[in-house]
């Protein structure tokens, strides 16, 4: 039970502490939301690239892997291990088919709410 | 700035960054953090539910999808960008807000179709995420086998 307390605690740091460095690098440099994404999503998976943002995924669960940062790590750590089973096949096949999850559900998803949802007008 | 006239396409920046409110620095920062921590712990709660019928990997990858859905009916509903307002990077860095990055778009160019509307639009900014992570990834597992390294 303390276990399971003291992930959420490290889930909560962590990923808020990945948030504010993102926060602090708005604030100075203002750059715009996708290019936030595109810089979180390659730090994270270049320090996969070195095996160090897995390790944190251990450290921090959920802290470390729903950031973007995380989405980054998963696409080198699926690539990776797939090269390592299926050779070059694998590099080019083993990145997007652990992500393919978390990408076909924001598509049809987002699908839907188009075709469901009346574009609101902004602020009521 | 005295007048209009001097204002150029190099100043203007410059001039916006001036006028910008500075003291909410703090402000934003701390939201971030909470927002940002809360979704990951909303997040960590999802991956212990899982766990109970699937093995780590997956409990994780189906605790992000799940966030990723919620995120894309509180954009349906409006609800997100109204929590972006305040949690800035907070909302933005969590999958939650690629998942709003995919919908918003989406949703606003509805009018322009379902083709060049809805189905272009959507990849506004989940576009460049997908080929910088895609590209990123396909070179790393190749330096991998190269020289044998790496997670």
């Amino acid at each position: 039970m303390m276990d399971i307390f003291l992930m959420f605690v490290k889930a909560f740091v962590v990923g808020g502490a990945i948030c504010l460095v993102g926060q602090i690098i708005i604030n100075y440099t203002h750059l715009t939301n996708g290019k936030i994404l595109v810089l979180f999503l390659i730090a994270g998976a270049v320090l996969e690239g070195f095996g160090l943002y897995g390790k944190l995924v251990e450290f921090a669960g959920a802290g470390a892997s729903v950031p973007i940062s995380g989405f980054g790590y998963a696409l080198v750590h699926g690539a990776v291990q797939a090269a390592k089973q299926d050779g070059v096949y694998g590099a080019f096949t083993g990145g997007l088919a652990a992500c393919a999850t978390g990408v076909s559900i924001a598509i049809v998803s987002g699908y839907l709410v188009a075709v469901l949802f009346r574009p609101r007008t902004k602020k009521k | 700035m005295e007048s209009n006239a001097e204002i150029t396409r190099e100043n203007y920046k410059s001039y916006v960054f001036e006028k910008m409110p500075k003291s909410s620095h703090w402000k934003n920062m701390i939201w971030a953090f909470l927002i940002g921590g809360t979704i990951c712990a909303i997040g960590q709660a999802f991956i212990y539910l899982y766990s109970l019928w699937f093995n780590a990997q997956d409990a994780s990858v189906l605790a992000s999808a799940t966030l990723v859905f919620l995120a894309a009916l509180l954009t349906g509903f409006g609800v997100y960008d109204s929590i972006g307002r305040f949690a800035g990077a907070g909302s933005t860095i969590p999958i939650t807000g690629f998942s709003n990055a995919v919908v918003s778009p989406a949703l606003e160019f509805r009018a322009e179709g379902y083709v060049y509307g809805v189905g272009a639009k959507m990849f506004l900014v989940a576009g460049p995420v997908i080929v910088n992570g895609v590209t990123i990834s396909v070179v790393v597992a190749l330096i991998t086998l190269l020289f044998g390294l790496g997670g």
